[in-house]
């Protein structure tokens, strides 16, 4: 079956020399590494979008109800305006700021972006295909992802506002229009986007997992794939078994919201009216939402841990402590991910008994996630590390995987998270360990593969510039944070005014503000350096990072069919870095294992 | 005129900002500076970083913590809650320490490891099962305490109510909350969120349950007694509403078409807490902690905890549903 595809392989690649016409190939394309720029490009201009929210609204926490003249220029007259002060944001575009900054980070970034960027780009070239096992659902999987950006972009601009029940969209407060007006069209526009993110999801999903089981060139064992590989494979399948679920939940309440249905409605009085709807239960809509929710959490750091893994070995030039083990906890982790969603829900009035299981089942996590933080700073031990930019970028994201995983351990006992629960804590908690930690893996990901994708190296000294603004500023906003949290000042409030004891807090209100728009606007430096290195960066050479893996094995920008012969023959695993008795500190897999040579791969 | 001269000064300070990386960039290539790779020096600089950072993160930190540990919560004033501060410093203390030393650890090994003449060479170190065992068993035995502990404390707080409870509606809508006592018989009287009127019925009561008629509905203030069990019965007339309690460590959701349950004993009174905070002003609150609506940030109740005198002295002072028909 194997040689099969190879054959096939070969053969589709020797047709295909002719030039393409360049709206098939940089538009409507289906190579991977074109579809792979595609999802970095939209996610880059999504996260983008939803920074300038968030700089938005921590000026109005900051500073409650003080104008500001950025605010009045980009929200405009209706938003950007609130008791006839302009400048000062009204409160329902807050509560959609938030909202829209929440969705777009999760899905856009962290999942579309991030699996989309590195799994279209890494899959092929790192399990030596030729390219996808179905281009032209790929191509399918970037439209329909780009569409579904476009579609919750507009509703931004829609009269009554965008959605703004946060990002979890609880009904009954998302499915009725006369609940605020975040729940009238923004709302449903917002289900239509997601609805078709999910259908982007899954077709890129199935896609990335037929690649990875069928497509594995000659002598790429499991055993021997790239840690990155295990993770966006993993990453894949929770994708592909959660977000049916949520699917299924926003047809639900569309349903609810369209069709005076009532899953998630029962006894509402509203607007000086009795609906009709009985029998429904909100509690549902929170199970079929953090069903997905959950591993969505690992959907977004799962792809991380791969590039984390990856390119500490390759810094270090040591071999990634742990292997096996390493596949083993982000496997464990994967599976508990299905069993914990509960942990989102001890305060839903849920039976208690269901509870601890729930602490039972998250607390287990913390067990492979240790595994794996020990086995990173292992890797460290003694190796010697080549500050490359992206090795920064990595670092940073175990240590705030490190913070962040250990707040979660208040938060998974159902006894304590009932005094921080919906407060500051768990927003300082959930940005430090994986907002953080993924955001990190991703800038660490475009330094190390951007000669993959453009040919040149990006410079490396506003690299450690956009490193220690982005890293210094990102703990100065969340670790502040924790203590609004533990205070008892609960998120998605507009304003703590009427909370006189809440006052004495806004010194740390203001602190994080001030880091959160350095930290937002350092990122111009890497924009500069993106788009600058794109066109004149230093040039590369083949294997800039002298790297094992088979990417490294093309011409520096591969081509259509990515190899030029015929595909390599791996012989190794990816992490012999600094092999006793090799000349070089990398051996790179295609190199045949010598007689007497211990196979490390083998029983690793 | 203005946007667009501005619109232009952005333009024309990115097309300066290239150009001015275009200069950077050639000088540092005449120079023959590889600027993509890092060499020892940018190791060496960039690990010093990595400790200085660390060294800077623990002291940002533990200045918070001084600067803001009085600002934090004041003593738990509930049973459970008082319990529930004991696993929270328990927890705390583990998590510091692990903290501490990993992060420590981390930064420590970036700098240390960095390649350098010195240090040209790493140790081909690809797994070892002791070291591996050893920390898949320790945190399985630390997280086996904290589960332990934690559930022991959870089952007590979602446990039966006392008997005895004095039981309270707690009933949100957009964006207030209404109490609602049980009266005399200790029953709360049935409700039809059919038969809710603002006007006369807001909680929608129905009005031939007799159990109902001695039930006091109050707005603006709850008053609780101290040391005596209270149990919370929550419901919501519209959307979902979080029913938060810092001072007692307390939280549950009030929902449409169900009700939830949280109850606990309160322990320190308002007069007291005063005293120990410090402050004439202060008050107990319950506040909504589920976004709710444009009016989320406002919705809120002040909570009072008397002596069981005064809690008396109180309700005997309002009026029972049936009074307040009779009166309309």
């Amino acid at each position: 079956m194997e040689t099969h595809n190879h054959q096939a392989a070969e053969h589709h690649h020797h047709e295909e020399h002719h030039e393409l016409p360049f709206i098939r190939k940089y538009v409507f394309s289906m190579d991977h590494k074109i579809i792979s720029k595609q999802f970095l490009f939209t996610a880059m201009f999504m996260a983008f979008a939803a920074a300038i929210m968030s700089m938005l609204f921590r000026l109005q926490l900051g500073w409650q109800g003080h104008p500001f003249g950025i605010i009045h220029y980009l929200l405009g007259d209706k938003w950007g305006s609130y008791n006839g002060k302009a400048g000062v944001m009204d409160p329902n575009i807050y509560l959609g700021l938030v909202t829209i900054h929440g969705t777009i980070m999760v899905f856009f970034l962290l999942t579309g972006g991030l699996s989309g960027t590195f799994a279209n780009l890494l899959i092929p070239l790192q399990v030596g295909a030729r390219d996808m096992a179905s281009p032209f659902l790929n191509m399918l999987s970037y439209w329909f992802f780009l569409v579904s950006s476009l579609i919750m972009f507009i509703s931004l601009f829609v009269q009554t506002g965008p959605a703004s029940a946060g990002w979890t969209i609880y009904p009954p407060l998302s499915a009725l229009p006369q609940a605020m007006d975040g729940s009238k069209l923004g709302m449903t526009l917002w289900l239509i986007s997601i609805a078709l993110f999910i259908v982007s999801s899954l077709l890129g999903g199935l896609n990335y997992i037929v690649t990875v089981i069928n497509l594995r060139t000659k002598g790429m064992k499991m055993t021997r794939l790239p840690l990155t590989i295990w993770a966006l494979l993993i990453t894949a399948i929770l994708g592909v078994l959660s977000f049916p679920v949520l699917f299924g939940a926003a047809i639900l309440l569309i349903f609810d919201r369209t069709f005076d249905t009532s899953f998630f409605l029962s006894d509402i009085f509203i607007g000086g009216q009795a609906l009709s709807q009985t029998g429904g239960s909100p509690i549902l809509f929170e199970h079929l939402f953090w069903f997905l929710g959950h591993p969505e959490v690992y959907i977004v750091i799962m792809p991380a841990f791969g590039i984390m893994s990856e390119i500490i070995s390759i810094s270090a030039r040591k071999p990634i402590f742990g292997y096996r083990a390493m596949i083993g906890s982000m496997l464990s982790i994967a599976f508990l991910a299905f069993i914990v969603w509960g942990h989102h829900m001890f305060v839903s009035g849920m039976n208690p008994f269901l509870g601890s299981v729930f602490v039972f089942t998250t607390l287990l996590i913390a067990i492979p996630s240790a595994v794996k933080a020990f086995n990173y700073i292992t890797t460290l031990w003694k190796g010697t590390i080549h500050f490359n930019p992206q090795v920064l970028f990595v670092i940073g994201a175990v240590s705030t995987f490190i913070s962040g995983g250990l707040t979660g351990i208040i938060l998974a006992d159902s006894a304590l998270d009932v005094s921080v629960h919906g407060t500051y804590f768990v927003v300082a908690h959930f940005h430090i360990v994986m907002g953080l930690s993924a955001v990190l893996a991703m800038f660490g990901g475009v330094y190390h593969w951007f000669p993959k994708m453009f040919g040149r190296l990006m410079n490396k000294k506003l690299g450690y510039w956009h490193f220690w603004l982005t890293f210094i500023c990102a703990y100065g906003v969340f670790l502040p944070m924790h203590f609004l949290g533990l205070a008892g000042v609960p998120r998605r409030y507009y304003t703590n005014e009427f909370f006189p004891v809440f006052e004495k807090l806004q010194s740390i209100n203001q602190i994080v503000t001030v880091f959160a728009i350095i930290g937002v606007l350092s990122q111009i430096i890497f924009f500069v350096n993106f788009f600058y290195s794109m066109r004149k960066g230093q040039v590369a050479e083949q294997n800039p990072w002298h790297a094992n893996t088979l990417e490294w094995t093309t011409k520096l920008v591969p081509g259509h069919g990515n190899w030029e012969g015929p595909l390599p023959v791996v012989h190794r695993w990816a992490y012999d870095y600094s092999k006793p008795g090799k000349e070089q500190d990398y051996v790179p897999q295609t190199v045949p294992i010598e007689p007497g040579e211990l196979d490390e791969g083998a029983h690793a | 005129m203005i946007t667009f001269l501005s619109y232009l000064a952005v333009v024309l300070a990115l097309v300066l900002v290239f150009q001015l990386m275009n200069v950077y960039q050639l000088a540092s290539e005449l120079k023959g500076e590889n600027t993509g790779l890092a060499n020892d020096r940018d190791n060496h600089s960039q690990g010093i970083g990595m400790l200085l950072f660390v060294a800077g993160f623990f002291i940002f930190l533990i200045s918070l913590i001084f600067i803001y540990k009085d600002k934090m919560l004041p003593e738990a004033a509930s049973d459970v809650g008082r319990e529930a501060d004991h696993l929270m410093n328990f927890n705390w203390v583990i998590i510091f320490i692990v903290f501490f030393i990993t992060e420590a650890m981390l930064f420590y090994f970036a700098n240390k490891y960095k390649k350098s003449k010195t240090n040209a060479k790493a140790f081909y170190f690809p797994h070892q099962d002791k070291l591996e065992l050893i920390w898949t068993v320790v945190p399985s035995i630390v997280l086996a305490v904290i589960i332990i502990y934690g559930l022991s404390l959870w089952g007590k707080m979602t446990g039966k109510p006392d008997k005895d409870s004095i039981i309270v509606q707690i009933y949100a809508k957009q964006f207030d909350f209404t109490a609602r006592y049980a009266g005399q018989d200790n029953v709360l009287g049935k409700t039809d969120y059919k038969l809710i009127d603002d006007a006369t019925n807001p909680l929608g009561l129905d009005t031939t349950d007799s159990k109902g008629w001695d039930d006091i509905i109050v707005k603006g203030e709850l008053h609780v007694p101290v040391n005596h069990p209270v149990d919370f019965k929550c419901n919501s007339r519209d959307v979902m509403h979080g029913m938060y309690m810092p001072y007692f460590r307390e939280q549950i959701n009030c929902a449409p078409g169900l009700t939830t349950d949280m109850h606990f004993i309160p322990t320190i009174t308002t007069a007291q807490m005063r005293q120990m905070v410090h402050d004439t002003t202060f008050d107990y609150m319950l506040l909504c902690n589920r976004v709710c609506g444009a009016g989320h940030y406002n919705m809120q109740m002040k909570i009072v905890v008397d002596s069981p005198e005064q809690f008396n002295e109180w309700l005997a002072k309002q009026k029972t549903f049936r009074s307040g028909i009779a009166a309309k």
